[in-house]
């Protein structure tokens, strides 16, 4: 197994920062706009992007929420290991608001799609956008892309992309870990 | 996440302390999920549940139907009264007839105590009991043990009593089964004619007097007297049951604490609960009956994901 760093922990803090500019570009004060995190790896990239917007702009009112996808998946019954569902919450109405969807790795767009699904059943939004902290492009299996790319990736299927957080992991990094014949 | 360990749902006694954990942590998903807008997810659009009701059901047959259109499962509904079994066809016939018509899960209620393990060696399907006889009513269970849990926070220790006919109630003994497994403490209570002989062997103690009972536990499971199960006389008069085992208000006001009051429905007023207890803020009856969709939903989904896409 060799290991690269994508981003360590001085460019992930970067990352995150210009990614919180684009969204304070694009939708001001966030009065119409709700973030949605996607269950079980997006709510820390949403907690941190929270704190980096509201220490840029105390007055932020920030609406949040954490979706959980696993009962839209498109692989139920295929011979996965049944995955354990995280929980969801909702407190806000989604009719007619701004959604921006937000995960760490966008590899083949499944998740996203299941996510969208979900969110329809809570209203219909004005629009939804994708942050994703890491896009592992080309890997996509459905037309889907990102509007806010913290880095984009050129990983072949084999490969494995791992976020790493500070609170959980010790540090904060992107890693890209390659399976080498070796131990194959 | 792990998978159950059984293919059916025949009786609590056949799960292991792990599948009940399993399902009521899934149960917790879907409850949110009941509770949305749109109370609806897509995850078993490609699945058809029969539902075989050999005998009268409101609640049961009401709650599966609604966790299984939750699921987006296409559902068919059988009852007995207006089939050919009155023809004379046998059961494993009646149901490889409808799985003929590529049906995946069955869910069944008869009055024949076993009459789902029989089936679940017979036919090709996933099997789910929803009654049989006074033998099990493994949903029933779940549901009691996941709304003694949302109340309580958990079941280790807890002192539950089931009280009334222990002896033709099914619902009593996948109670008794769950709640062990699940750590808790069982008493049951009630007219030593409607306690089954050797219930201690179970593990559970016989209370015969109700305030005792009561006293000592953290949840009251109240039983409904079924007169159509009673072929003789059990007791003198309901008057008589009611003045010993009926829980009041009194009774409950004579207590230095507060208890939660169950009842797996449908309740007799005034008979083993009176209206105010039913009504009142200690009883999660209601509560019950929500938490049977989701934990229907739970155990539908957790064995429909053992059904392979051949």
């Amino acid at each position: 197994m060799r290991k690269r760093t994508l981003l360590n922990t001085k460019a992930f803090e970067l990352t995150l920062k210009r990614l919180c500019f684009e969204l304070i570009e694009n939708h001001k004060d966030f009065e119409n706009t709700i973030l949605i995190a996607l269950q079980p790896r997006g709510p820390q990239l949403l907690n941190r992007i929270v704190t980096m917007l509201q220490t840029q702009c105390a007055k932020l009112d920030l609406k949040t929420a954490e979706l959980d996808i696993t009962f839209y998946r498109d692989d139920f019954r295929r011979g996965r290991l049944p995955l354990k569902a995280s929980s969801t919450k909702m407190p806000h109405i989604i009719e007619n608001k701004n959604v921006i969807l937000i995960d760490d790795v966008l590899f083949t767009g499944r998740s996203v799609r299941a996510g969208l699904e979900a969110i329809v059943d809570y209203g219909r939004p004005k629009k939804v956008e994708l942050l994703a902290l890491i896009d592992r492009r080309y890997s996509r299996h459905l037309p889907i892309q990102p509007d806010y790319v913290g880095r984009k990736v050129d990983a072949i299927a084999s490969e494995r992309v791992l976020v790493n957080w500070k609170e959980t992991d010790g540090n904060d990094e992107v890693l890209l870990f390659t399976v080498t014949k070796e131990n194959e | 996440m792990s998978k159950l360990s059984v293919d059916h749902l025949l009786g609590i006694k056949y799960l292991t302390p792990r599948d009940i954990e399993l399902i009521i942590e899934t149960a917790d998903n879907f409850k949110e999920i009941i509770n949305r807008p749109i109370k609806k997810v897509p995850t078993l659009r490609d699945i058809t549940i029969a539902n075989l009701f050999f005998e009268n059901s409101t609640r049961t047959k009401l709650s599966f139907e609604l966790a299984e259109k939750r699921l987006s499962a296409d559902v068919v509904n059988f009852s007995a009264a207006s089939s050919s079994v009155k023809k004379g066809e046998s059961l494993v016939d009646t149901v490889n007839n409808i799985l003929a018509m590529k049906v995946d899960m069955v869910v069944m209620r008869h009055p024949y105590p076993g009459s789902s393990i029989y089936l679940s060696k017979r036919v090709k399907s996933r099997i789910i009991n929803a009654g049989d006889g006074a033998h099990e009513h493994p949903t029933q269970a779940l549901l009691d043990s996941y709304s003694i849990r949302e109340k309580l926070g958990d079941l280790a220790g807890k002192k539950v009593v089931i009280v009334g006919d222990i002896m033709h109630s099914r619902v009593a003994l996948s109670n008794i089964f769950c709640l062990q497994k699940m750590g808790a403490i069982v008493k049951v209570c009630g007219p030593n004619t409607l306690i089954p002989k050797h219930i201690e062997s179970l593990g559970v103690q016989v209370e015969p007097n109700f305030d005792k009972a009561l006293q000592w536990c953290d949840v009251a499971n109240m039983l409904r007297i079924q007169l159509e199960r009673l072929d003789i006389n059990y007791f003198p008069s309901l008057r008589e049951y009611t003045m010993q085992y009926g829980l009041t208000l009194e009774r409950l006001k004579r207590l230095n604490k507060e208890i939660v009051v169950m009842h797996p429905g449908p309740i007799n007023r005034g008979v083993e609960i009176s209206s105010e207890v039913a009504d009142s803020q200690t009883s999660i009856i209601l509560n019950q009956v929500e938490n049977g969709v989701a934990i229907r939903m739970a155990i539908l989904y957790l064995l429909a994901e053992k059904i392979s896409r051949a």
